[in-house]
């Protein structure tokens, strides 16, 4: 099998032919500038509006957001944390948002449950004083195959007391990787982060879905073996731009009005 | 679904008599091999078939009906054998069958050892980084393989069968006491149920966590179907034949429907009342929620509502290999398990698009059932040698 994939590989570079290359996923072909179209259904915001963030952007001008999260919300690597979605929201945000002071800073927590890191988000916003706290959350409780309800209620305990310390809060699932699907059970833990957004009120960014559609319209080969850092690179990037839009549909801002005072 | 099946065919524990083999109610496997299909589905990528499966319509799953199937046909195979042979025969029977059971899964174990083996030695894209943590336990053999040993270390998709390692190894005192005083085991089952709640008691798993199905809540569905084939379905059956009951299953079944609808489309979330989702959430699959069992007894009413015994359908050829997976549903399920490593490992290698994915799974369903035809083609043959076998045999579906 890897022989067949191996050899389209090299016929598509032969060939330079676009679409056997973008299969195979070699890595020139995921440029970072590359469009990272994804159905509307997966952007949908629900009801759910960011007040704060919202408030911060129209009348302070200014908005801040921390991402807690773990190993999957950053890359190894000198240029790692440059080159993932942290900063990549932070880089469209200010694209997308002239004249707002756009701050991205991360907290990554990894190989820590949701339960321990839930224990430090009442501080954490107290201590830097976000308008929005992006929790990334359930690898670790995946692969440590942590009770699925304890994962929920310390969700559930975690988002209530962001919200209770004046922030925005909003959640992002697992990442979606067709080799690990054998190994890990991140059902549990989707629906449980799902059901948990529902009931909270908040947003969902809806990570392993966007990612899985990417997988299977070809978009992105995300069972390459390689250890280069091209995929990682162009998928990081697109998930900065997709959650740079969905914090902003989220805030129920309109970009263009920024735009037009520029 | 298989509640009415004790209604006509067996008679009270005193009075049975064995019945040839060619009396199998037919229900029984039609729905363990359905649930066997549906697992194997449920246990690869989402794809066009999982649109089909139990889980999306409602809050029980295939899981429950395989586990009350197998406690239905646990109680009449070795509930027969316990008042033939006695209780220590029959006690050594059950436990033969448990030691097979555990085989099979350590059998599997290796598979998916090999799998992930060869995933770890090959894959490494930075991607996916923390993701690859899970393959930390090949850095101690000795201590994961002790671990799976144990049945504490528990890969992903290979749940069900621990859960029916012990819930078959306390078959014995159970069966006996169901069938001393039938009413009474259950009500102790449903005490430890309760208690289970209560208290939250379950068995640890390696390297955290608990296992996935906590055997001291799932027991309540096996030791229920052991009742049901022992005479309690028979004396429920004015019940279960009732109108009102219909309609009250019917209702919840409606009721199920539309809350799954609210998790599927995000967007009527708002019709589900918020006092109601904080009573209802979480639903627990790994205590068996109240609300997946009360949903697994409905969907059971009206099933048995819809096809009655000797219903014309039960012989026809379409649903012959569902029935046959049915019959050897340990050998089935492991085949499935087995499928649907494979289906993945295929599924990432070949890359394919949804057509491929449907492919995977159908071919996963004729190889299922093309070996359950295979061993009951052999068992035939083999049946044949010796009259003595037959009973063996029959003793070995359960």
């Amino acid at each position: 099998m890897k022989i067949v994939l191996q050899a389209l590989l090299v016929a598509g570079f032969l060939a330079g032919s676009p679409v056997c290359a973008q299969k195979g996923g070699a890595d020139g072909k995921q440029e970072p500038a590359k469009s990272c179209e994804m159905p509307p259904e997966l952007m949908s915001v629900g009801d759910n509006v960011l007040g704060t963030v919202s408030a911060a952007i129209k009348i302070r001008k200014k908005l801040d957001i921390l991402v807690v999260g773990s190993g999957s919300s950053t890359l190894a690597g000198p240029d790692g944390a440059s080159i993932a979605y942290p900063a990549r929201l932070e880089a469209s945000l200010r694209e997308k948002l002239p004249g707002i002071a756009i701050a991205v800073t991360t907290h990554l927590q990894p190989k820590k449950p949701a339960e321990e890191v839930a224990e430090t988000l009442k501080g954490l916003v107290a201590e830097r004083k976000p308008d929005l706290l992006l929790w990334q959350t359930g690898t670790f409780d995946a692969i440590r195959a942590v009770h699925p309800d304890d994962f929920r209620n310390a969700l559930d305990d975690g988002v209530g007391s962001v919200k209770a310390a004046g922030a925005d809060a909003m959640l992002m699932n697992l990442q979606y990787s067709p080799q690990m699907e054998a190994m890990i059970a991140t059902e549990p833990y989707l629906d449980n982060i799902r059901a948990v957004a529902q009931q909270q009120d908040v947003p969902l960014f809806d990570r392993y879905a966007i990612m899985q559609n990417w997988g299977e319209n070809g978009v992105f080969d995300l069972s390459n073996s390689s250890r280069s850092f091209a995929l990682a690179r162009a998928v990081h990037d697109c998930i900065g731009r997709a959650l740079a839009d969905f914090v902003i549909a989220a805030a129920k801002v309109d970009p263009a009005e920024f735009k037009a005072q520029r | 679904m298989t509640l009415a099946a004790a209604e006509t065919e067996i008679s009270p524990p005193k009075t049975i008599v064995a019945p040839p083999v060619t009396e199998r109610e037919l229900r029984l496997d039609l729905f363990r091999g359905l649930a066997l299909w549906l697992i194997f589905i449920d246990h690869l990528p989402t794809n066009v078939l999982t649109w089909f499966t139990l889980r999306n319509y409602g809050f029980s799953d295939a899981t429950e009906i395989f586990i009350f199937i197998s406690g239905y046909t646990a109680a009449f195979v070795y509930g027969r054998a316990m008042q033939e042979r006695g209780f220590l025969v029959a006690s050594a029977r059950i436990l033969k069958r448990a030691w097979q059971i555990y085989v099979a899964h350590i059998f599997l174990f290796t598979i998916y050892l090999a799998e992930i083996s060869y995933v770890a030695a090959r894959f490494d894209n930075p991607l996916y980084a923390e993701e690859m943590n899970i393959l930390d336990f090949l850095k101690q053999p000795d201590v994961t393989i002790v671990q799976a040993l144990l049945l504490r270390f528990r890969p992903v998709n290979m749940d069900v069968l621990p859960l029916y390692i012990v819930l078959m190894m306390f078959f014995p005192p159970v069966l006996w006491l169901l069938r001393k005083k039938a009413d009474l085991a259950l009500a102790l089952s449903v005490a430890l149920y309760a208690v289970t709640w209560e208290f939250e008691l379950a068995l640890p798993s390696y390297p955290s966590g608990t296992w996935f199905f906590n055997p001291f809540a799932w027991q309540l569905l096996f030791v229920f179907g052991a009742w049901c084939a022992l005479g309690g379905a028979e004396r429920m059956s004015r019940i279960l034949t009732s109108r009102i009951t219909l309609a009250l299953a019917a209702a919840y079944l409606v009721f199920a429907l539309a809350v799954v609808l609210t998790w599927h489309f995000p967007r009527i979330d708002f019709l589900m009342p918020k006092m109601l989702a904080r009573w209802m959430y979480p639903i627990s699959k790994t205590d068996l929620d109240v609300l997946r069992f009360a949903h697994f007894l409905a969907l059971a009413v009206v099933t048995i509502h819809l096809i009655p015994k000797g219903w014309p359908g039960l012989t026809s050829a379409w649903l012959r290999p569902m029935i046959l997976c049915g019959q050897h549903s340990l050998e089935i399920f492991c085949v499935g398990i087995f499928l649907a490593f494979a289906g993945h490992f295929a599924i990432v290698e070949l890359q394919g698009g949804p057509w491929i994915h449907l492919a995977i799974s159908a071919a996963g369903i004729v190889i299922m059932s093309g070996t359950a035809w295979l061993l009951s083609w052999y068992k035939g043959v083999a049946d044949k040698s010796g009259s003595h076998q037959a009973r063996k045999s029959s003793a070995g579906a359960a």
